[in-house]
């Protein structure tokens, strides 16, 4: 009887495995945290976000099945390169201290870092102004590594947190003066109750060594061919226009430079 | 294996332990002070402050740790502001770094998980003791100190040095508000250097021989102990 029961129970589970959907082709890293308007969870736990919207026009271009795997944001470059998945596709600006560990499709966004602080009129916002003041981004990013270059050495405090959720709590619970982040997510922030706070002070100089040359896919140093068929794909959807189309449909023309078709 | 960051981020990582350590020695040295307090509220105080004090411990072993720092942290520290003045006149306030509101919620919590242990270890001291200190003539302070609370810290010894352990477990916590204890001095080494193995395997040691110097420190306690543990 025992035995009876072991094997069906086998015969369900191999079951289960054969009629389970094939798995997807392709695994794509996303930060499990919010980054709207690119990546974030709508009520019912789905992903949405231009990137999603990308992500879905890209893997029907180029014949695959996509899906997405959350990760964290702090570990989601050794953990590509564990094979959790196959490429990140998290808003990772492509510069060149990542370049030494990864590889990168071609850019297929391009906002501008911009900083914000509290609203009071006070728009002066270069490194020698920001002394004593204490700044918030998020670790292990362009703008974490853009503010220790410029704002640390000027006698800037730097709170590095986890997500930029965090930091934005915290500037608008008066404990930083400033954050550096990407404009377009500021944007959403600075739209929401919690934003009225702030407001944006500019965009600071573009340092191209820091900030590079925009978002790409991430890849594993040997995902040559992957990166062939992701670069072919990032041009088809730039000669159909399907950028601007994704791009209008979250109100976001005008704020992002896109990849053009040549 | 890449070893050349370890000079690069030495100085880091030694802050970093210097924060674990802090976070954990005020927390458990705190923590126990109040624990002692929340005991003596439930066997030998009133209906209100036995019922308060239940309450506390309850909220606090009921809860995650993380979830309470983040109501510290997120949820008060973010509502002074929003009172009328302060954001203008208690700057300091506003600006209180995280690591207080982490020795807050560290302190609180180890209080909450102690309170319990001491009320059964006051409890399990034998009444005759107490009287014995009664008949010759001690006062309620007296006996405390030198019948009550020896003897109940007695039996707790073992259990204690378990609980700080695992009070030293909790404190990378502190990593998720901006503050940078060990575990987190060995996350801006991932992040930087995008290595996970090593840095990881690096704390992994700290962790183990601060473990060891508390399991150490709490049996040399132990062997100072006058009278035999009667099982």
């Amino acid at each position: 009887m025992k035995n009876i029961i072991l094997t069906s129970g086998l015969a369900l589970a191999l079951g289960i495995f054969q009629a389970s959907p094939s798995w997807a082709d392709l695994k794509m890293g996303v930060a499990a945290e919010p980054y709207a308007p690119f990546t974030s969870k709508d009520a019912s736990g789905k992903w949405v976000g231009w990137e999603i919207d990308f992500m879905n026009a890209l893997c029907a271009d180029i014949g695959e099945k996509c899906s997405v795997e959350e990760v964290a944001w702090d570990g989601i470059i050794p953990a590509l390169q564990a094979g959790k998945f196959d490429a990140i596709m998290s808003s990772m600006s492509i510069n060149e201290e990542r370049r030494k560990v990864i590889k990168f499709s071609d850019m297929y966004y391009n906002s501008a870092p911009v900083l914000v602080g509290a609203k009071n009129g006070d728009k002066d916002f270069s490194p020698e102004h920001l002394k004593g003041k204490i700044v918030g981004v998020q670790v292990s990013t362009i703008h974490a590594a853009y503010a220790k270059k410029y704002f640390e050495p000027k006698g800037a405090t730097l709170k590095t947190y986890e997500t930029q959720d965090q930091v934005n709590a915290d500037l608008a619970a008066g404990r930083l003066d400033y954050t550096l982040a990407d404009g377009v997510t500021l944007d959403d922030f600075l739209k929401s109750e919690q934003g009225g706070c702030c407001e944006p002070k500019g965009a600071v100089p573009y340092d191209v060594e820091i900030f590079g040359v925009g978002v790409g896919l991430g890849l594993r140093q040997a995902d040559g061919a992957l990166q062939a068929k992701f670069n072919k794909g990032i041009a088809d959807l730039a000669k159909a226009g399907t950028f601007a189309k994704i791009t209008e449909a979250w109100k976001l023309t005008g704020k992002l430079r896109l990849p053009q078709a040549n | 294996m890449r070893w050349d960051w370890v000079p690069d981020y030495a100085a880091a990582l030694a802050h970093g332990l210097f924060i674990t350590l802090l976070v954990l020695v005020v927390s458990v040295f705190l923590g126990f002070a109040l624990a002692v307090m929340l005991a003596l509220a439930q066997v030998r105080g009133g209906m209100i402050s036995s019922f308060i004090s239940k309450c506390f411990c309850n909220y606090i072993r009921g809860t995650p740790l993380l979830m309470q720092l983040y109501l510290l942290y997120y949820g008060v520290g973010s509502l002074f502001p929003l009172i009328p003045g302060v954001r203008e006149h208690l700057q300091w306030l506003v600006r209180l770094d995280a690591i207080y509101y982490v020795l807050m919620a560290f302190t609180l919590s180890f209080a909450g998980y102690e309170g319990e242990i001491m009320r059964g270890a006051f409890l399990a001291v034998p009444r005759g003791e107490l009287e014995a200190g009664e008949a010759i003539g001690m006062s309620g302070w007296q006996i405390l100190r030198r019948i009550w609370l020896p003897s109940a810290l007695y039996k707790v010894l073992p259990t204690l040095a378990g609980e700080v352990i695992g009070q030293l477990k909790s404190t990378p916590l502190a990593f998720t508000v901006p503050v940078m204890d060990l575990m987190g001095a060995a996350h801006k080494v991932m992040q930087d250097k995008y290595l996970i193995y090593e840095p990881l395997l690096l704390v992994a040691c700290i962790y183990l021989v601060l473990t060891w110097a508390i399991t150490s420190g709490f049996s040399l306690i132990e062997r100072q102990i006058p009278s035999r543990r009667s099982v």
